[in-house]
């Protein structure tokens, strides 16, 4: 449920694109601002506008290839990294464009990080996957490094299970602790803002449960954004939800409204079953 | 649209058709504990009595499929709502032939006696307590908010004539002490048929949010979210 300091309230007359009314995040973290994004010749967002709010959960559902993970990867920068990705409208990030030529792209990612479906981590020791950001950021000292792993690692849930053995290979824990790895590591350098894609797909329902757990924790803190294709997993931890197809954003608005009484046909089919 | 979980289609449609079963017993209920008193006729007081158990049955199934929809299910939006309204409908239905019940035990006791007055306004509101069953199901099969409205605005003239037969009632009860028994029994006849309405009431309600996800009971106290407090 939101708190007193993401107040909702029904949009402005002026406000909402065509469709259904759009919630008012009065502070939002990322302002997203009629964005479009093309692939070469296909275009795989059309003029998509949604307010982020801060340290929520927001989800981002919809059927594969409604454009969900291309709008996360936005948040970072990471479509730079396609070639032939051309993209008109903006995004802001606490008040400053993040497409401006002059911005860092390492710095914004450090800020805004990253945890993907599948879980990557470095083939590295435990110490070494989560001291590695902070590092190239610049922490030299063993005491400081020591100090942000342990805090990483608590914060990521992983602490207990790994604090006897974090010498040995990270590639030796299993697929949920990888995971975690994986979100410590995000942790390390601080971020404000974490995306994840798809983070529990590969997880079976325990390691599942204990990320969603650790998501839940972790938004006192952080702003989280997930793509999900599991529908539960939305509707269990988010806060926001945001329900896009085939590129554009049909819907958007409090979680719990979303699921059960959302005010678009398109949604109520997809959540319902009735398409996808 | 085609849907994808045809398996999930229906069970919904199982569920909707065990209610109205239901709603058809409630109805045949009304009718007979009408015919019981009107026609002073214990053995179809008797009747309605042992036919509750079809009732109860009926509404001890509806909750267990509700359960299991919801739990092997888990549906979302219209689908939940459905499902939800369902599960508080059936209580009403249920509560609806109790009155029935509660209605043929006054009819059998008044049987012993004299009969008081002729009737006529009982009859009235138990054709419009009916009415109003048949209309709420009917707005709950057909998901339609308009004809739930519809239902909702006749209670008022049930409560009206419930009012009516009270105070006439009074008056036989000021003139004849010995009508006392009688009259108080007829009373509670028309309440019983006055709460009818008001269940109707509460089951077209549900089928306004059902239909619209528009909460239209308590309007005074609108918009309550879990985390009110109540203060």
């Amino acid at each position: 449920m939101p708190d007193s300091d993401v107040e909702t309230q029904p949009a402005p007359a002026v406000a909402p694109p065509p469709g259904a009314p759009h919630p008012v995040i009065v502070h939002p973290v990322l302002r997203v601002d009629h964005l479009s994004l093309w692939y070469g010749t296909a275009q795989a967002l059309h003029d998509i506008s949604l307010d982020i709010p801060d340290k929520r959960i927001t989800a981002f559902i919809g059927p594969s290839g409604c454009g969900k993970s291309t709008l996360l990867r936005c948040f970072n920068r990471l479509n730079d990294l396609i070639d032939s990705v051309r993209i008109e409208g903006g995004i802001e990030f606490e008040g400053a464009s993040i497409q401006a030529p002059e911005v860092d792209t390492n710095h914004l990612r450090r800020r805004i990080g990253m945890v993907f479906q599948k879980s990557n981590p470095f083939p590295k020791s435990i110490f070494e996957n989560v001291a590695y950001g902070p590092r190239v950021h610049g922490m030299r000292r063993r005491r400081d490094l020591d100090d942000t792993v342990e805090r990483s690692l608590r914060s990521a849930a992983l602490w207990d299970e790994v604090k006897d053995r974090l010498e040995d290979s990270a590639l030796g824990l299993s697929g949920g602790q990888q995971q975690r790895l994986c979100i410590a590591r995000a942790l390390a350098v601080e971020p404000e803002v974490i995306l994840l894609d798809e983070p529990c797909s590969a997880l079976d329902p325990v390691a599942t449960a204990r990320i969603e757990e650790l998501m839940v924790e972790l938004k006192d803190r952080y702003t989280l954004i997930i793509v999900t294709h599991n529908m539960q997993q939305a509707s269990r931890v988010s806060d926001f939800t945001a329900f896009l197809y085939l590129g554009r954003l049909v819907e958007y608005g409090e979680t719990q409204r979303i699921f059960i009484n959302p005010h678009m046909k398109q949604t109520e089919d997809y959540i319902t079953g009735r398409f996808g | 649209m085609e849907p994808l979980h045809r398996h999930f289609e229906q069970e919904i449609e199982t569920l909707r058709e065990t209610i109205l079963r239901l709603g058809g017993l409630v109805e045949e209920a009304i009718g007979r504990a009408l015919i019981a008193l009107v026609q002073r006729d214990d053995a179809v007081a008797r009747a309605v009595v042992e036919a509750d158990n079809a009732v109860d049955r009926l509404e001890l199934q509806i909750d267990g499929h509700c359960m299991e929809i919801l739990a092997l299910h888990q549906p979302f939006a219209r689908d939940l709502r459905f499902v939800t309204t369902a599960m508080k409908i059936t209580t009403d239905l249920e509560r609806i032939a109790d009155l029935a019940v509660n209605m043929c035990e006054r009819a059998t006791e008044l049987n012993r006696e004299p009969q008081l007055k002729p009737f006529i306004d009982i009859p009235l509101m138990g054709q419009r307590a009916q009415e109003m069953v048949r209309g709420a199901l009917n707005a709950f099969v057909r998901q339609d908010a308009l004809a739930a409205r519809q239902v909702i605005a006749m209670d008022d003239e049930l409560d009206a004539r419930m009012e009516q037969i009270f105070r006439e009632l009074v008056s036989y009860m000021l003139e004849r002490p010995d009508s006392i028994t009688r009259a108080l029994r007829l009373t509670f006849v028309a309440k019983y048929l006055e709460r009818m309405g008001d269940q109707a009431t509460n089951i077209c309600e549900q089928v306004v949010y059902m239909v619209e996800g528009q909460v239209i009971k308590h309007p005074g106290v609108a918009g309550v979210r879990r985390d009110d407090d109540g203060a």
